[in-house]
């Protein structure tokens, strides 16, 4: 049984949603606050520090990791609409301050650390209403988000809710869309084929939309998509499902 | 030299070695036992050994030395080495008529006065199977004086006898059942099919370099 | 930035990417691989449950690493072998053939060993008068064609069936040139069956050794283990020093993990334990067995209580069957002894971050690896761990050459990030700044153009969320 439902949540939106998503963190956000539970933007947020740390600047990180956790003292739920942040936060963040004075309040904060469908699904339970004509999309799973966060069946129970809503399976749905942070600079080339090919077999399902509950997959799969003409259009889960099922 | 490097080498690890983890798992047992019913085991054992071209020849404890010498003159092999003092050698030998085919060739003498006939004059080498193993589908063979270790390799065709008997569920319980680390043969050799490479485009290939063909009597 | 001479992935990976064929050729491949190894493993319980107890036992295994090689060596030698230690590759090399000439022996054959890769054996031995054949069919193959393999399991995985008949057909003496696999094996199995019968000396490597009972296990399919270790009268076994598991009662369940992993079968063909030389009475086997305990970098790999799980590596290849980069590059573009995943941890620790930095970056962190690994290496995190000790200085590391990758420029990038990162004003002008200039910043140049290539350019939203929730009157606190 989960703890009951928490009154109300801090919103961590990532610096990707931020800049290039903000329509699928105030999704994520009405998403939230629909189910009766009170949201919390700390306006100092920033970035979860995942870039510094892949590449191994890990002074640099805890930096920018601290000063996130320090914007989120109290001991709410912490709601991150990306695998890969919350999987940043969740698992590496008790990494990151191991050894350090910081490792107790890095392990407690961690805990509190939640990717935002696994929120809705697991914690609020939510039920949808589809309020949307009928339509096909697609689902890109996201590394960290199924590997780190084992996120894989709740965005599906979430897009299994939507009655008109039909999800046509990619060949290679957990084949990575080749972003991996900096690595789409370090080896673009790879980085190139890897996108290639996910935005192919995208298009080849014909669905006009392609869904994923991370922003920087998104980002990536959607540039590739954009620059071959294919007319398929990114999404941010929490986007489609709050624009499906809110009132008209 | 060698010696500084053993040193070396071990000084090196000794320095870094920490205090051992937890034994998680050390006493992990074989799992899961049970899962086949010993009337089970004969048919699994079958079925995976057939899968990877296996041959059976099914026979009856009395009867099936003749049942070999039978398969064996079907088809059409000229001489077989086995082992003359082995456990199932004498029975084996006594299907046998001198001057009818197939010659047996005793593997009785040290492999430098047999190498070249087991590489090119021997159809077929018989061996007896210590036991078998029925969750992989495999034969336990232990090479002795008795039975040497090229009469399961060399010849294109390796006929095994097998007592349905003697199949086990796993190799863990194998090893642990038959107390094998009280004492190791020099060789102790698990066989689940002929010699087969898939080197080539991923596909499958029979006898590369082991025999072409296993067959396995069954009693 | 890389050392002088060093091997340098971005351009031989993206060298390979061009090459269809062979993308067609590993793409296919892999996929087999993978959907053969998924067969093997239906239920996801017992996956976790198989992959927990594989990693216990070398866990184990390598906390108790030199009292069970010492174990070892004490049960090798009362069981009647002769045991080396070589520090270097180079030891080892001499090792082998001080063992050849002992005997007088010049043609060798060989079984399957990554070890002998490392040391180049097959070069040192030809420069020194011993024929040294390759007799698994894989390693054969790329042998005759003057090339390294390019993958542990399958080294051959590269060659189609025309390019393997005609490198016969333009090779080996008397081939009747076919391009059947069937035709080809036979072929192979003639040539061989000579080159055994003549052998002098067999060599192997070893899959497990077991301290408990001095027993050397060795896993294969096509029987040319057992030719090289039953036939010749002497047998040169080498190990990497990390091969070695603690009792008996550990192989099976190894064993189980591996053959499953590596090629999608429960078990495989043959698996050959050898405890002791020909003893009193028994007519074949080799009257001298030789172990060679390899280190090469395994030690100082071993000093890092974290990085030493790098060394529960039971060469399955199941990382790199399905790594997206592996599928797409190719073994050859690494450069390097192991490819995929496990190459990218392994390779820097032995041959050191100055010359060999790129690697650990050559990933997309997708995990992959990490999920398929029986033995639960947490490859991930040790790729991130090499890319953090070649960013910083070297003091205090046991990492060969740590620090070797650093950058002053991207030490700058990074401080300027975290200054941007760590201060909510400083974010706010730099969202503001990203946002008023997108729409100047050349897609055709610099980094941009990395992306570019075959994205468009990604256009920042006209408003950020922190301006849209502060619209809408989110609480701060």
């Amino acid at each position: 049984m989960t703890a009951g439902r928490p009154e109300a949540v801090y919103f961590f939106g990532t610096c990707v949603v931020d800049l290039f998503f903000p329509e699928a963190g105030l999704a994520g956000i009405e998403l939230l606050e629909r189910e009766g539970v009170r949201v919390v933007y700390p306006r100092g947020q920033t970035c979860c520090a995942q870039p510094a740390f892949n590449c191994g600047h890990h002074g640099e990180a805890r930096a920018v990791a601290r000063a996130q956790m320090a914007l989120f003292p109290r001991p709410l739920p912490v709601v991150v609409p990306s695998g890969s942040c919350a999987g940043m936060m969740k698992h590496h963040y008790p990494d990151l301050f191991a050894g350090t004075p910081d490792e107790a309040s890095a392990a407690a904060f961690a805990s509190r650390v939640h990717e935002l469908t696994q929120f809705l699904v697991g914690v609020l339970g939510v039920s949808l209403t589809d309020r949307g004509e009928k339509t096909a999309v697609t689902w890109h799973s996201s590394c960290h988000g199924l590997r780190e966060m084992g996120l894989e069946k709740e965005p599906k129970a979430l897009l299994a809710q939507l009655s008109n809503v039909t999800v046509v399976p990619l060949e290679r749905e957990r084949e990575c869309c080749g972003f991996g942070g900096t690595f789409s600079v370090r080896y673009p080339d790879i980085s190139a084929a890897m996108v290639a090919d996910k935005a192919a077999d995208v298009a080849g399902t014909r669905a006009p939309t392609v869904l994923s509950a991370d922003a920087a997959c998104l980002l990536n799969i959607g540039g590739a998509l954009s620059a071959s003409g294919a007319a398929v259009r990114p999404r941010h889960l929490a986007d489609f499902l709050w624009e499906r099922t809110r009132e008209r | 030299m060698a010696e500084t490097s053993r040193e070396a080498i071990l000084g090196r690890l000794r320095a870094a070695a920490d205090p051992a983890p937890p034994d998680r798992g050390a006493a992990a047992p074989d799992f899961p036992s049970g899962r086949y019913l010993p009337s089970e085991r004969l048919p699994r054992l079958r079925r995976c050994m057939e899968a990877v071209r296996t041959e059976f020849v099914e026979a009856t404890e009395e009867g099936w030395p003749s049942a070999v010498r039978d398969f064996l003159v079907a088809q059409g092999a000229r001489r077989v080495a086995y082992g003359p003092s082995g456990p199932d050698g004498p029975a084996f030998a006594a299907a046998f008529r001198p001057g009818a085919p197939p010659e047996l060739v005793p593997y009785d003498r040290p492999v430098e006065e047999m190498k070249t006939a087991l590489f090119t004059d021997i159809d077929a080498g018989f061996t007896s199977a210590r036991g078998g193993i029925a969750e992989t589908g495999t034969l336990v063979l232990w090479p002795s004086p008795a039975e040497p270790r090229l009469l399961s390799l060399v010849p294109p065709m390796h006929v095994a006898l097998l007592r349905a008997a003697t199949i086990r569920e796993t190799f863990g319980e194998t090893l642990k059942v038959e107390n094998w680390a009280a004492g190791m043969p020099a060789n102790a050799l698990l066989i689940s099919g002929p010699s087969k490479t898939a080197d080539i485009e991923q596909t499958l290939a029979y006898g590369v370099h082991g025999p072409k063909r296993l067959v396995v009597v069954l009693v | 930035m890389s050392a002088e001479g060093a091997p340098d992935f971005h351009a031989s990976s993206s060298k390979a990417l061009r090459d269809a064929p062979l993308r067609a050729n590993f793409r296919r491949a892999m996929d087999g691989l993978m959907a053969k190894r998924a067969a093997q493993f239906p239920d996801p319980a017992e996956w976790a449950a198989l992959r927990a107890r594989a990693a216990a036992v070398r866990a184990r295994s390598l906390a108790k690493l030199p009292e069970l090689l010492e174990a070892l060596e004490a049960k090798c030698v009362s069981n009647g072998l002769k045991v080396h230690w070589a520090a270097t590759t180079g030891e080892a090399n001499a090792t082998v053939l001080s063992i050849l000439r002992a005997h007088g022996a010049t043609r060798l054959v060989k079984g399957k060993s990554m070890v002998s890769e490392e040391m180049h054996l097959n070069d040192f031995l030809e420069a020194n008068g011993v024929e040294s054949v390759e007799s698994d069919l894989g390693e054969y193959i790329i042998q005759l064609d003057g090339e390294t393999p390019s993958h542990i399991i399958m080294p051959a995985i590269h060659k189609n069936r025309q390019q393997i008949a005609r490198l016969f057909g333009r090779k080996i003496r008397d081939a009747v040139y076919s391009e059947e696999v069937d035709a080809l094996t036979a072929t192979a199995r003639r040539v061989l069956r000579q080159k055994f019968f003549e052998a002098q000396a067999g060599l192997s490597g070893v899959n497990f050794a077991v301290a408990e009972t001095g027993t050397l296990c060795l896993v294969e399919n096509e029987g040319n283990g057992r030719m090289s270790t039953h036939v010749p009268p002497v047998h040169i076994a080498l190990m990497g020093l990390e091969k070695v598991v603690e009792r008996l009662e550990d192989v099976p369940p190894l064993l189980t993990v591996l053959t499953r992993s590596a090629t999608g079968q429960p078990i495989s063909t043959y698996f050959n334990m050898i405890t002791a030389p020909r003893g009193p009475g028994e007519k074949d086997g080799p009257r001298e067995i030789h172990l060679v305990i390899l280190d090469n970098g395994r030690s100082r790999i071993f000093a890092d209580g974290e990085l030493r799980a790098t060394l529960r590596c039971i060469r399955c290849g199941a990382c790199m069957n399905h790594c997206p980069v592996y599928t797409r590059v190719g073994g050859h573009a690494y450069q390097a002894i192991y490819p995929g995943p496990i190459g990218k941890i392994l390779t820097p620790q032995v041959e050191g971050l100055a010359r060999r930095h790129d690697l650990p970056h050559a990933s997309s962190l997708c995990h992959a690896c990490t999920e398929v690994c029986p033995v639960e290496i947490p490859i991930t995190r040790l790729l991130v761990r090499l890319r953090a000790e070649s960013a910083r200085s070297s003091a205090g590391s046991s990492v060969l050459d740590a620090g070797g990758g650093r950058s002053r420029l991207e030490d700058l990038a990074w401080a300027g990030w975290r200054a941007a990162h760590a201060s909510p004003a400083l974010y706010r002008m730099m969202t503001r700044l990203v946002r008023l200039a997108s729409p100047f910043v050349p897609s055709r140049f610099g980094p941009m153009k990395a992306w570019t290539n075959v994205r468009s350019k990604p256009r920042p939203a006209r408003r950020t969320l922190h301006e849209l929730v502060k619209e809408k009157g989110l609480g701060d606190g």
